[in-house]
């Protein structure tokens, strides 16, 4: 799986590294889930930045992690859309509402930090 | 038409493979970055419909260039079950739990045409169109309908009216060099 | 192509009705009248207030190159010398601001100036009148479009490069302070222009690291359905990259019309004016920093 994640502090940092298959979207909200149980993390940092497409299935996948986080008591931010993606994500109607949204890494820890 | 690309789908990976073609053809194709984000999308979605309920199929991503505009077109076929209601899978981002319905609907919004052929136990074909925006347009809107005849007359030229139109109306209909 | 008439098509005049011998002696007239045509038609321009930005000097000579221009491509058929022209003349005064309707009314002030000569010069004789016309009337109909069109290409590619440049120049993305920005929208907003902001606005978000964003629509002359759609997009498009948008000037009225026509606002914070907007920005990121504790949410909504 392309994605890196990494414990710092109480929060979960998960860095998508290049383009994602549907099956690697799933490992990361299995994986991000799993370690969230294990650590239980204040917080979810997922980083898009590297991705070119956020399509339904993958907005929906994060919104999962986002509301099943909530639910053990951790809040999602997703952070680094390109602007490309963020217009034709809007142009969709997808427009993440359940999630927390931060324009890179370091906003989305200021943003957890609050 | 220009060079066509044809994309095998059988499995996620290649709706990834078949996505990032299509940006790049966009791109080729002179697209905005963002339109070609647009498209990638578009294919992503059509490209989930094929594996998921056809279990294979192809991705055909073709230049396209119609009545003085250019454009891309993007066929999804299969030979999956096909769709019972067509109409409903279009009109409604929910009317399925698998994603169908919504990957239909998004195409929709993402492109500028999108038609589908389907029939029972014989596939599908989606066919999807999108046009490279263009400054035409706006020249057309300048010149308006009409605009020069209601001109002339005001100038005080001796202009057959008839005449003046009928000029537009070649302007309008003469092919771009 | 068959042609019909003679206005379609890649020449001037091969149809098989046209008269090859009449349109030599017509040829001949027009380049034998040259100079007296020529005085005519400038006059007519002027008298009609055309091609007002250019002097009577420039109006005479580029009347010249066009006069012998035209009468070479009814001779030959051939209108690429034409066009040739015809481009060249419109990169020259397309730039001072001359317009289609000029360029097209001086073409068809041309064809009625050596209609009028022709009619006399064969009043006499109706029927040859009228096969001297049908011989003309179509390449010279021809001969118009093509220089029309050559305006309009060139008057479009002007536009092209014209819109490029205000892009890049214009940049009503404004930064107020720290993390705050205010996008001014002044004029229509049709789909193609609200694209073009809010991807500019998107950009604007990412370079200055913005958390909040004013957009003002006091300058939009009508909001209907359609723009209020593009405003929606904006604001979602905006939070997707994490900076929260406030929208000035939008009436109460406009507001509750919108959602009777089933707008989703919900995520649209809106404030009377600029000033408004910009205050409740400030409020909102000062409020942001010097919060410590981290209870409850920011305000959205």
């Amino acid at each position: 799986m392309p994605v890196s994640i990494l414990k710092q502090r109480h929060y979960l940092i998960a860095s998508v590294q290049s383009a994602l298959t549907d099956t690697e979207v799933l490992e990361l909200r299995d994986a991000l889930l799993a370690e969230l149980a294990k650590h239980r993390s204040r917080g979810i940092i997922i980083d898009v930045a590297a991705l070119d497409v956020i399509d339904s299935f993958v907005s929906r996948s994060l919104t999962t992690v986002a509301r099943t986080g909530t639910l053990r008591g951790a809040r999602t931010v997703i952070v680094g859309i390109q602007p490309e993606v963020a217009v034709a994500m809007s142009h969709f109607g997808l427009g993440l509402e359940a999630v927390d949204t931060a324009l890179d890494l370091e906003a989305g820890i200021e943003l957890l930090d609050r | 038409m220009s060079e066509e690309i044809r994309v095998t789908v059988a499995a996620d990976a290649d709706t990834v493979v078949a996505r990032q073609k299509g940006r790049e053809l966009a791109l080729r194709l002179g697209f905005t970055r963002t339109d070609a984000t647009f498209i990638a999308t578009a294919i992503s979605e059509i490209g989930r419909n094929i594996w998921t309920h056809a279990g294979e199929g192809e991705i055909v991503l073709c230049g396209l260039s119609e009545d003085g505009r250019e454009g891309i077109i993007v066929i999804a076929r299969d030979k999956g079950p096909g769709i019972a209601d067509v109409d409903a899978v279009m009109r409604d981002q929910l009317s399925s739990d698998k994603g169908l319905g919504m990957g239909l609907w998004g195409a929709r919004k993402l492109m500028d045409e999108v038609t589908i052929v389907s029939e029972r136990g014989k596939g599908t074909t989606v066919t999807m169109k999108k046009w490279r925006g263009f400054a035409f347009d706006e020249v057309r809107q300048l010149l308006g309908e009409g605009g020069a005849e209601q001109r002339a007359p005001r100038l005080g030229l001796r202009i057959d009216v008839s005449n003046v139109a009928e000029a537009l109306e070649q302007l309008e209909d003469t092919p771009r060099r | 192509m068959e042609e019909q008439d003679g206005r379609a098509g890649p020449a001037v005049a091969q149809g098989p009705d046209i008269d090859a011998e009449l349109l030599r002696e017509l040829v001949a007239h027009l380049r034998h009248h040259r100079t007296r045509l020529r005085e005519e038609w400038a006059r007519r321009i002027t008298d009609a207030q055309l091609l007002s930005v250019m002097t009577a000097g420039e109006i005479f000579s580029e009347v010249t190159a066009v006069y012998d221009n035209y009468v070479d491509a009814l001779e030959t058929g051939s209108i690429e010398a034409l066009e040739a022209y015809a481009r060249s003349l419109s990169e020259r005064i397309i730039p001072r601001g001359v317009e289609t309707h000029e360029v097209l009314g001086v073409v068809l002030l041309l064809r009625d100036v050596l209609a009028r000569s022709l009619f006399e010069k064969y009043v006499e004789d109706s029927d040859l009148l009228n096969r001297v016309l049908d011989a003309y009337e179509p390449a010279a109909n021809r001969i118009a479009v093509t220089v029309g069109v050559s305006f309009v290409q060139e008057r479009e590619r002007v536009i092209r490069q014209q819109q490029l440049a205000i892009r890049e120049l214009s940049t009503p993305v404004l930064k107020v302070r720290e993390q705050l920005l205010i996008l001014p929208i002044i004029g229509a907003l049709d789909t193609a222009r609200a694209r073009q902001l809010t991807e500019q606005l998107l950009r604007g978000i990412r370079d200055n690291r913005a958390k909040v964003v004013v957009i003002d629509i006091t300058g939009v002359p009508a909001i209907d359905v359609e723009v209020a759609n593009h405003l929606v997009q904006a604001v979602r498009a905006s939070r997707l990259m994490g900076a929260h948008v406030i929208i000035s000037g939008l009436s109460a009225e406009i507001a509750q019309t919108l959602v009777n026509l089933r707008v989703d606002l919900s995520m649209m914070q809106s404030v009377g004016d600029l000033q408004g907007g910009i205050e409740e920005g400030e409020r909102q990121l000062s409020y942001a920093v010097t919060r410590i504790d981290g209870v409850g949410a920011e305000g959205e909504g």
